[in-house]
């Protein structure tokens, strides 16, 4: 599925993570990450968006991601409410066992 | 025969009886207008410095009774680099975020090597990442003491922040405007420095008593405006929390304690900084109270939780080496039964008598605890210094019960883990690990895993727990470092325990 | 006996930070909220949190309840959907004035359970009674659904609408709480109290708690977990209580044992169900502990 347009969803609260969705020309996935964990789970949160995405088959986007320590299913409900609101709930009926 | 300037004969033979003492010569004149008697006071910090003898490369120290409100460590490590010194040893007894502003003296040359027991905030990011040429020594509050004793640890001029001195000397950290209580840690300094420098905020009348850090201690003395903050020497790790995540780590904690064996009329109890270990104390009233058990001695490391124990007669002395907040420095000045004990009498492994040696529990916190349960409270998970040694080893190996406190993972960090980051205090020091998910009982003590077992508390094997936590957080990647390093971890014995590395 | 209820702990389903670690709680059950406590803005990211959080392992062995948005509102179809999807093992409707909401809730569930292959009527339900007409009605809701398995007060909506505040002693819940508490035990099902909001009033906590208590409420919505100890030390039987139990179950194993009809204690006839209260108190004492 293709976004067209931008969207955010969760806080900077201790524990959350904020993410941010653009669309981008490419069929990439670009991921910016900014994290309290960088240097013991920067990695493993870039996977795991990466895994995010491809499981409900988005390309085309830049995350912008900050992270405050947010556990894995935290980071994988904030990207997932990000994708939702960047191109409503007809993602979510398709796609619930890929969440 | 001779005879003295007083015409006293003095026979000859007196040179066989007594070889090389001179005769008497001196001859005062009492009446003498402006006759200096001894004075120690100086004008300014600079006129002090300089009648000190500090040189180049010697060693300076300072205590760290006013912890993130000291100004005192800035402010004469800022007139030193002024006055052009260099090569200069610090022997700081702990160092907080306040003391950021040493990275400048450290680039610019002023400073070459630090001892200390804590390392926190932007300073500690610096030398992490390799700021110093030489590495920092890190000590516990014991093993400093130990390092003096030794003479590892030379200190030749000791500038020592007191909130009121008299003119000869005589200081007290309750009385006066910024009043921090126990002076501790600064007595040993005074004990034991070449030359001691007092930096008071007052200037009272002699004599000043009673006097922690005592006029037979005391070279010169400068009145200044500011020696610290006493609002900030309480901060997080000071303050009772009401974090419910905490509250039941504490009262698991005090659990433990009553059953543990050690939960006795009598009994001895120490516990440390941070929000689940202070609570511990309050839980602990109730049993107190129901049980009828008093404690003897409370030792630390006071707190106003502590102090109202005192007060309500729970714990009958108070063992005081350092005051955590304002109740605690007032209640020194005027509770008969809380006492200042310093560094040495507290915690020096070779000291002739130490409180920890008495002590039957002590509640500490934890950065990080292993399956062996060796304790970190020094570097956070990235490698970068974070935290201090303090009293932790020392009370940890002399304690009949050590229980360590902490939440099994704090955001996406796991605190027991396979391996410490770095070690400070040795698993077989540690006896309970109390946190939110479940209790670990070391092997070394099935007498007390039974006593807890029948209280039918939880308890779990310390692998079970560090699974959790790598369950919940995912296992954490290996951090990088180089190869130099910028600190060794000294044990209470001043030997080797551990080293930390520069992070790439 | 039933599964014990005594506590269920609120937790904000907007609150990541909560969310990643309220299984420290022992709490007989945990509530997310999707509902009162989660912003307008914030309902949809809500629901993904708990979704996720839900299916978290160390989640797996306490009971899960999710107080979703109304039905009729625009997000409490995708709320069950999400929250049956994902393994809750209770429904909290908020808001039920009549049977006729429990029968709508239920054909959604239904449906969500038939679309994701989940065991018909394995999701339960709770009603959460907040109006005059809710009370009234009471008798009808609680007998509505084989799913349901209690009702309960929610005091602040409840006391606005009858156009009161509400006081220390409860006065103005009274027929609230009689009423809920009788239709919950007419069909058979539990009756919960709702929340006392003061997170720091210990006594005032402790006050309500004994109140519901000896009313008959089987358990209370907390906001705080501090108060979770405080509720099943409530809850607890006495040392008096456990001791008097412990002789009835004495007397009639004795009697069974020789092969006796009836049983006897001090010369008192002791009947099926003072035998069944008895096994009640001393299964209470097993999860709470004696009174302190």
């Amino acid at each position: 599925m293709k976004i067209i347009q931008q969207s955010h969803a969760g806080t900077l609260e201790s524990g959350d993570v904020l993410i941010r969705i653009q669309p981008i020309d490419s069929h990439q996935v670009e991921i910016e990450l900014e994290s309290v964990v960088e240097k013991q789970f920067g990695d493993a949160i870039r996977r795991l968006i990466h895994d995010t995405l491809h499981k409900l088959s988005i390309e085309g986007v830049r995350v912008i991601v900050e992270d405050k320590g947010a556990l894995d299913c935290v980071i994988r409900a904030r990207v997932q409410a990000a994708l939702i609101r960047a191109t409503g709930t007809q993602l979510l009926d398709l796609n619930w066992g890929a969440l | 025969m001779t005879t003295n300037v007083l015409n006293r004969p003095i026979p000859a033979a007196i040179s066989a009886v007594v070889p090389n003492i001179p005769l008497f010569s001196k001859q005062d004149n009492k009446t003498e207008i402006g006759a200096e008697k001894q004075n120690k006071l100086h004008a300014s910090l600079e006129e002090a410095i300089r009648n000190s003898g500090l040189t180049d490369g010697m060693t300076i120290s300072f205590h760290h009774a006013f912890r993130d409100g000291d100004k005192t460590v800035n402010m004469v490590l800022d007139k030193l680099a002024e006055l052009g010194f260099k090569d200069l040893v610090l022997a700081a007894s702990s160092l907080t975020n306040c003391h950021a502003p040493l990275q400048e003296h450290i680039r610019n040359g002023v400073v070459r090597k630090i001892y200390t027991s804590g390392l926190r905030g932007k300073l500690a990011e610096a030398i992490s990442n390799g700021l110093m040429e030489e590495p920092v020594h890190i000590h516990s509050h014991g093993g400093r003491v130990h390092l003096i004793q030794s003479g590892e640890l030379n200190i030749d001029v000791a500038f020592l922040g007191v909130p009121c001195s008299d003119e000869f000397g005589n200081a007290n950290g309750f009385s006066g405007k910024s009043r921090c209580g126990s002076l501790g840690y600064a007595r040993v300094d005074a004990e034991y420095a070449r030359h001691v420098i007092l930096l008071t905020e007052e200037l009272v009348a002699y004599p000043n008593y009673p006097a922690s850090i005592a006029q037979d201690c005391v070279d010169s003395i400068v009145q200044v405006e500011h020696v610290g903050d006493p609002a900030k020497i309480g901060g997080d790790a000071t303050r009772m929390t009401s974090n419910p995540r905490e509250l039941l780590i504490a009262r698991q904690a005090a659990d433990v304690i009553e059953h543990s064996g050690y939960f006795n009329d009598g009994f001895s109890l120490q516990t440390g900084t941070g929000g689940a270990s202070l609570a511990v104390t309050r839980f602990m009233a109730d049993k107190m109270v129901r049980n009828k058990i008093k404690a003897r001695f409370g030792l630390g490391g006071i707190t106003a939780s502590m102090v109202a124990l005192h007060e309500r007669g729970l714990i009958q002395t108070l063992l005081d080496v350092q005051c955590f907040d304002s109740v605690a420095a007032e209640s020194l000045g005027k509770n008969p039964n809380h006492q200042e004990i310093s560094a040495n009498q507290y915690a020096n492994p070779s000291s002739k008598g130490a409180c920890v040696e008495k002590l039957d529990v002590v509640i500490l916190s934890a950065l990080e605890i292993d399956t062996q349960f060796n304790v970190n409270v020094i570097t956070g998970s990235d490698g970068v210094f974070r935290g201090a040694s303090g009293g932790h080893c020392d009370t940890a190996a002399a304690a009949n019960l050590t229980i360590v406190v902490a939440p099994l993972v704090r955001g996406r960090i796991p605190t027991v883990v396979n391996k410490v980051t770095t070690c400070i205090t040795p698993g077989s020091s540690i006896d309970v690990l109390v946190t939110d998910h479940g209790i670990a009982v070391n092997p070394a003590r099935p007498e007390v895993k039974e006593r807890l077992l029948a209280a039918k508390l939880p308890i779990m094997s310390i692998e079970e727990l560090s699974e959790r936590a790598y369950s919940l957080t995912g296992t954490p990647a290996e951090i990088e470092y180089t190869d130099r390093i910028v600190g060794v971890i000294r044990y209470r014995d001043g030997s080797i325990i551990d080293v930390v590395k520069q992070v790439k | 006996m039933s599964k014990l209820r005594r506590s269920m702990l609120f937790v904000p389903g907007a609150n990541a930070a909560m969310l990643s670690n309220s299984f420290i709680y022992s709490p007989d059950a945990l509530m997310f909220d999707l509902e009162d406590s989660v912003a307008i803005t914030e309902k949809d990211t809500a629901r993904l949190l708990v979704f996720h959080a839900l299916q978290m392992p160390l989640y797996k062995n306490v009971e899960k309840v999710v107080r979703v948005n109304p039905i009729d509102s625009p997000y409490g179809k995708l709320d069950v959907e999400a929250m049956v999807r994902a393994g809750v093992d209770v429904i909290r409707l908020p808001k039920t004035d009549s049977a006729e909401d429990i029968l709508e809730m239920e054909r959604h569930i239904l449906q969500v359970e038939r679309k994701c292959g989940r065991a018909e009527g394995s999701t339960r339900m709770m009603a959460a009674i907040e109006s005059a007409q809710g009370v009234i009605n009471a008798p009808e809701i609680a007998k509505s659904s084989r799913r349901l398995i209690g009702i309960a007060l929610g005091a602040e909506d409840y006391v606005r609408d009858i156009r009161t505040e509400r006081s220390p002693d409860g006065i103005e819940l009274m027929f609230a709480r009689c009423s809920i508490l009788q239709a919950a035990r007419a069909a058979g099902i539990a009756a919960f109290d709702t929340v006392y909001s003061n997170a720091n009033n210990e006594e005032g906590f402790i006050h309500e708690a004994e109140h519901i208590k000896q009313l008959g409420f089987d358990g209370k919505s907390l906001i705080n977990p501090r108060q979770i100890e405080l509720l099943h030390n409530v809850f607890a039987p006495t040392r008096k209580e456990v001791g008097n139990a412990r002789l009835i179950i004495e007397a009639a194993e004795n009697a069974s044992r020789q092969g006796l009809g009836v049983v006897s204690l001090n010369g008192k006839m002791i009947d099926a169900p003072i035998i069944e209260r008895a096994r009640w108190v001393l299964q209470r004492a097993e999860a709470s502990g004696i009174r302190q």
